[in-house]
């Protein structure tokens, strides 16, 4: 079959792969980032007894295979399954799209955490000695100055973080979920047409250079003021320094 | 418990054990020819000239830019695919042939350590001192000796951490071959958990064994990072 039949032939079950890839990617990205950041403020501060488990964690979902962890979760489930449907969680462990989202989410979380930490360590402690000068409590401190940089730091390795995990969400297909990755290897079940899977690597390049422009505007709009101060808006000694 | 571990027909030590073997193997196989492309690509990007450039920047923006299982299918289907239309054209009587698993998965990981690798690398180039290049020929030295003498040594040091990383990566990696029916690590697992019904215990097995991979890797390359960088004034 041409390549372009088989994309005029199969672009529903395709499109419906990206939104699955793209719901997967986005919501394991989301949940991890709402952990992360108390995560990453136990590695900056808490004494090193109380940070024993986070490294742990941290070290286990670094030093083995996501395949390793998805198993665990979803074909593991079963041993615990009296157990399990005793608190009812058994229905959600058979959902491989539910195992997928949480082995995700959990591994995303320990990438996220480290990256988070190396950006709140980078904040300049002047600026924060600074806030503390001027009675600024804690929580303001940590939600006025102390994110607001560690983000801007981040920011990078943490859109790097996101397309690492879009890419590895490909895996989940191994579980029956039919992302781009399900679709394709269904296609190719029926057609054993090749061109199927460079239609799919197309889809996969493309959802990575649209987000990676996404993440530049944003990265842009976060460090507006820097850019103001180097380019002289509103700054008359930035103006005077061309 | 334990006599599930154990060696032998009752228990799955030994089979265990051998696609332990089987996935170190693979990841030992794999990094030569992983890193002697990547050092090709590298070669290729930082080249003068522009064809051979674009060539070595485009791979390494499109390989980094696919999921490595999609790859790994890439390289089982299509190259089998390709090698049969090949081998069938020149002998049409011929009976079609498989592509090993195993040699799947060391073209496939192979493709995309040279991409990761050859960024790695180029970084590493990039950070030669020029000032000790223009000495080395002030004295004499031909380019293969700068090569040899001055470049290659500080790269290595360079990019050691990148590259122990990408090992890293390369070991967690191999599980992905598996799913292509090869006997590794993660197949006899599952080949394990078929037959006795214990899957939390058996993956979380498997598990353990990535996991102390990694760690000892992490061991061994704080050293070898130790021993390459024996010749750096500490600040």
């Amino acid at each position: 079959m041409h390549p372009i039949e088989i994309l005029t032939r199969f672009w529903p079950q395709l499109l419906d792969g990206a939104l699955m890839t793209l719901k997967l990617t986005f919501l394991g990205a989301l949940l991890a980032g709402l952990v992360a950041p108390m995560f990453a403020l136990i590695r900056v501060g808490a004494r090193p007894a109380a940070q024993l488990p986070l490294r742990i964690y941290i070290s286990f979902m670094r030093g083995t295979p996501l395949l390793a962890q998805l198993f665990l979760v979803f074909y593991g489930s079963g041993q615990f399954r009296p157990q399990l449907e005793a608190i009812g969680l058994w229905g959600f462990f058979r959902d491989p799209f539910n195992c997928a989202l949480l082995v995700f989410a959990v591994n995303s979380t320990a990438y996220q955490t480290e990256i988070l930490r190396g950006g709140i360590q980078g904040v300049n402690p002047g600026e924060i000695e600074a806030a503390r000068a001027i009675g600024m409590s804690r929580w303001q401190v940590l939600r006025r100055v102390v994110f607001p940089h560690a983000y801007r730091i981040a920011w990078p390795a943490l859109g790097n973080e996101i397309i690492l995990l879009m890419k590895a969400s490909a895996i989940a297909s191994v579980v029956t979920v039919f992302d781009i990755m399900g679709r394709t290897r269904q296609i190719f079940s029926k057609t054993f047409d090749f061109s199927v899977y460079l239609w799919a690597a197309v889809l996969y390049l493309c959802i990575t250079a649209i987000f990676i422009w996404l993440w530049r505007l944003a990265e842009a709009r976060l460090s507006r003021h820097i850019g103001a101060r180097e380019r002289g808006v509103g700054n008359v000694q930035g103006g005077l320094q061309t | 418990m334990l006599e599930l571990f154990s060696y032998g027909d009752a228990g799955w030590g030994d089979e265990i054990l051998k696609g332990l073997l089987v996935t170190l193997e693979l990841a030992l196989v794999t990094l030569p020819v992983g890193l002697a492309l990547g050092f090709l690509v590298a070669f290729a990007a930082l080249s003068s000239n522009k064809i051979l450039r674009r060539l070595g920047t485009g791979y390494t923006t499109i390989m980094r830019g696919i999921p490595e299982i999609l790859t790994l299918f890439v390289v089982y289907n299509g190259l089998g695919l390709l090698l049969n239309a090949i081998y069938l054209g020149l002998w049409p009587d011929a009976e079609a042939i498989d592509l090993s698993p195993f040699l799947a998965g060391v073209i496939a990981l192979a493709l995309v350590f040279a991409a990761f690798s050859a960024e790695v690398i180029r970084g590493a180039f990039n950070s030669l001192d020029p000032g000790q290049i223009e000495a080395g020929r002030a004295i004499g030295m031909r380019p293969g000796q700068i090569l040899r003498r001055i470049k290659l040594p500080q790269v290595w040091r360079f990019a050691l951490p990148g590259l122990g990383n990408l090992w890293i990566n390369l070991l967690k990696d191999t599980a992905l071959v598996s799913v292509i029916a090869l006997d590794d690590l993660m197949r006899a697992t599952k080949v394990a958990v078929g037959l006795t019904k214990q899957p939390f215990t058996f993956y979380l097995v498997a598990c353990m064994l990535y996991w102390a991979m990694s760690l000892a890797s992490e061991q061994i390359l704080a050293r070898m990072e130790a021993r390459a960088n024996r010749g750096v004034r500490r600040v």
